[in-house]
C-alpha cells in the first residue's frame, strides 16, 4: 500500500463524508442555526452581566461569541459520529474491511470531513458575528486564527464522537452522549470568566474542564488581542484532545477490524 | 359523558402505567436539570447586578425556570408518546374502540400532569438540597398552579401536532417551538434589566408573566397573578382547539 493510494482513499472518503452531511440540510441547518439561535439569546439575555464590577472591559456580545464557534463543533462531532456508527450498524464498515481500503483511511476521511465542516462553521459564525456587531480586536490576523482554532475544536471533539462510534457502533450511544458534551460545554467558563464564577464547586470544575481554555483561547483574540497565555492553552489543550481522542479511535478501530 | 371520563381514565392509567415503567421516564427532567446547575451555579454573582430586585435571590430566581421547563417538557414528551402510539398502530386502535374520542385528548393531559409532578419534584428537590430558600409559604401553592396549568398548555399543544402529524419525526416541532418559548423569556435576569430585540420580544412573549407571577410566588411577593393565570386560561383553551382540531385530522386520516 503507497502512501498516494492511502491518500486516494483518504480523499474517497473525505469527499463521501462531505457529500453526506450536505446532503442532510436538516443536519447542517441544526449546525448551523442552533449556534447561532443560542448566541443571540445568551449574549441579549446576559447584556447585563458586563456591568458586573471585574466583568473585562467589552460587551457581553463579543465576550459570548466563543459559543457558538464551541457549541458548533459539538454539532459536527455529533453528526460525524453517528454517521460512522451508522456505517458500522449498516454494514458499510464490514464490507469496507473485505477491500484494500485501509481502516486508517476510513477515520481520517470522516475526521476530514468534520474538518470541512467546522471550517464552513467557522467562516459561517465569523460572518454573522460580524454583521451582529462582535469587534474582533486582533483584526484579521485574529480572524484567520479564530477558524484555525475552530477546526481543531472540531477536530477535537470529532475525534471523540470517532472513538465513541468506533467502540459502541451505535448510533443511540453517539446521540446519547449529547448531553453529556454539552454539559460539559456550559460547566466551563463559557458564561462568565473564571474569577466572577462565585460557587466554589462550579469555578473549580470550570477550571479542570478544557473547554474552558479553548473558549478562553478564542475569546482572548476577540476581546484582548493577542494574548500569549491564553492561545497556548487554547490550542494546547484542543491539540491535546485531538491526539488523545485519535489515538483513541485508533485503537478501537484496530480492535474493531482485528 | 360518562364514557369521556371513562375514556380519560382509560388512557391516563395506560400512559401512567407505560411511564413508570419505562426505565428513561426521568428523561425529561434530565434538561432542566443540567440547565439549573449550570445557570444557579455557574451564575450567581449575575444576582449582584445593580437592579436585580430578586429578594429569594439568584438560585430560586433560576429554580423556577428550570421547573418551569421541567413541566412544559415533560409536556412535549407526552406528545412524543402520542406520535409513538400512532406510529405503532395502538392509536388507531384505540380511535375505534373509544366511545368518546374527546376522552382521549383529557386522558394523555392527565397522565402529563403525573409526569410533571415527578420531573417537577426531581427538579424541586435538587434546588432545595442546593440551598434554595421557599420565602413565600403558602404561596408556594400558587407556583405549582401556575406549573400545571403551564404543564397543561403545552400538553395540549404537543397533541395537536403528533396528532396532526402523526410520525415521530414531529419531535423537533413540539420541542423546538416550546423551546423557544421558555428561552424567548427573561431566563437569566428581570425584564427590568434585558434591552435590545430580547425586551421586546420577552414583553411580547405570553410565557414571560407566567414566569415573573411564579417568581413571585417563590419569593412571596406575587405580582401580576390575575395577568398570568389569565394567560395560562387562554392558553389552555386554544390549544384544546388544537388538539382537538389535531384529532379530527387523525379521525379524517382513519
Amino acid at each position: 500500500m503507497t502512501g498516494s493510494s492511502f491518500l486516494v482513499q483518504v480523499v474517497a472518503l473525505a469527499r463521501r463524508s462531505t457529500v453526506r452531511t450536505l446532503r442532510q440540510p436538516a443536519v447542517l441547518i441544526s449546525a448551523l442555526l442552533f449556534p447561532m439561535m443560542f448566541f443571540s439569546i445568551n449574549a441579549s439575555g446576559l447584556d447585563a452581566a458586563s456591568r458586573l464590577p471585574g466583568f473585562p472591559d467589552a460587551p457581553y456580545l463579543d465576550f459570548a461569541f466563543a459559543f457558538p464557534l464551541v457549541q458548533a463543533s459539538l454539532f459536527g462531532a455529533i453528526t460525524a459520529g453517528s454517521d460512522l456508527a451508522r456505517d458500522i450498524e449498516n454494514g458499510f464498515f464490514d464490507r469496507l474491511s473485505l477491500t484494500p481500503m485501509r481502516p486508517a483511511a476510513l477515520l481520517s476521511g470522516m475526521l476530514t470531513g468534520v474538518v470541512a465542516l467546522g471550517l464552513i462553521q467557522g467562516v459561517v459564525f465569523l460572518a454573522f458575528g460580524l454583521l451582529m456587531g462582535v469587534t474582533i480586536s486582533s483584526g484579521i490576523p485574529g480572524m484567520l486564527v479564530i477558524v484555525a482554532l475552530t477546526v481543531l475544536v472540531a477536530l477535537a471533539f470529532g475525534g471523540l464522537g470517532a472513538m465513541l462510534a468506533i467502540r459502541t457502533g451505535s448510533v443511540e450511544a453517539v446521540e446519547s452522549a449529547f448531553p453529556l458534551f454539552f454539559v460539559a460545554i456550559f460547566m466551563s467558563s463559557i458564561n462568565l470568566p473564571r474569577n466572577l464564577i462565585e460557587q466554589d464547586w462550579f469555578r473549580f470544575i470550570a477550571t479542570v474542564n478544557p473547554i474552558s481554555y479553548l473558549v478562553e483561547g478564542i475569546r482572548s483574540l476577540v476581546i484582548t488581542g493577542w494574548d500569549a497565555q491564553a492561545l497556548l492553552l487554547g490550542f494546547g489543550c484542543a491539540a491535546a484532545i485531538v491526539v488523545l481522542a485519535i489515538s483513541g479511535a485508533a485503537a478501537s478501530m484496530r480492535t474493531r477490524v482485528a | 359523558m360518562g364514557s369521556f371520563f371513562q375514556v380519560a381514565w382509560a388512557v391516563a392509567g395506560r400512559q401512567t402505567y407505560k411511564y413508570f415503567t419505562n426505565p428513561a421516564f426521568l428523561a425529561p427532567a434530565l434538561f432542566p436539570l443540567f440547565f439549573f446547575v449550570a445557570f444557579a451555579g455557574g451564575l450567581t454573582r449575575v444576582g449582584d447586578i445593580p437592579g436585580f430586585n430578586y429578594a429569594a435571590g439568584y438560585i430560586a430566581f433560576q429554580y423556577v425556570w428550570a421547573l418551569l421547563q421541567a413541566v412544559t417538557m415533560g409536556g412535549a414528551f407526552t406528545g412524543f408518546s402520542i406520535a409513538s402510539d400512532f406510529e405503532n398502530g395502538f392509536a388507531r386502535r384505540l380511535m375505534l374502540a373509544a366511545s368518546n374520542r374527546y376522552g382521549i385528548i383529557l386522558g394523555y393531559t392527565l397522565a402529563s400532569i403525573v409526569r410533571a409532578f415527578m420531573t417537577g419534584a426531581l427538579v424541586t428537590v435538587l434546588a432545595l438540597v442546593t440551598g434554595m430558600p421557599i420565602t413565600g409559604g403558602f404561596d408556594f401553592f400558587g407556583l405549582i398552579a401556575l406549573a400545571v396549568l403551564a404543564n397543561i398548555a403545552a400538553t395540549l399543544f404537543g397533541a395537536g401536532i403528533a396528532m396532526l402529524l402523526r410520525t415521530q419525526q414531529a419531535g423537533p416541532v413540539i420541542r423546538t417551538p416550546i423551546f423557544l418559548v421558555l428561552f424567548l423569556a427573561p431566563v437569566f435576569v428581570p425584564l427590568n434589566l434585558l434591552t435590545g430585540w430580547i425586551e421586546t420580544v420577552a414583553r411580547l412573549n405570553p410565557f414571560t408573566a407566567i414566569l415573573d407571577a411564579s417568581r413571585g410566588f417563590l419569593a412571596g411577593d406575587p405580582q401580576n397573578v390575575p395577568q398570568a393565570f389569565a394567560i395560562s386560561a387562554a392558553l389552555i383553551l386554544i390549544l384544546s382547539f388544537w388538539a382537538v382540531f389535531g384529532l379530527r385530522q387523525a379521525e379524517k386520516a382513519g
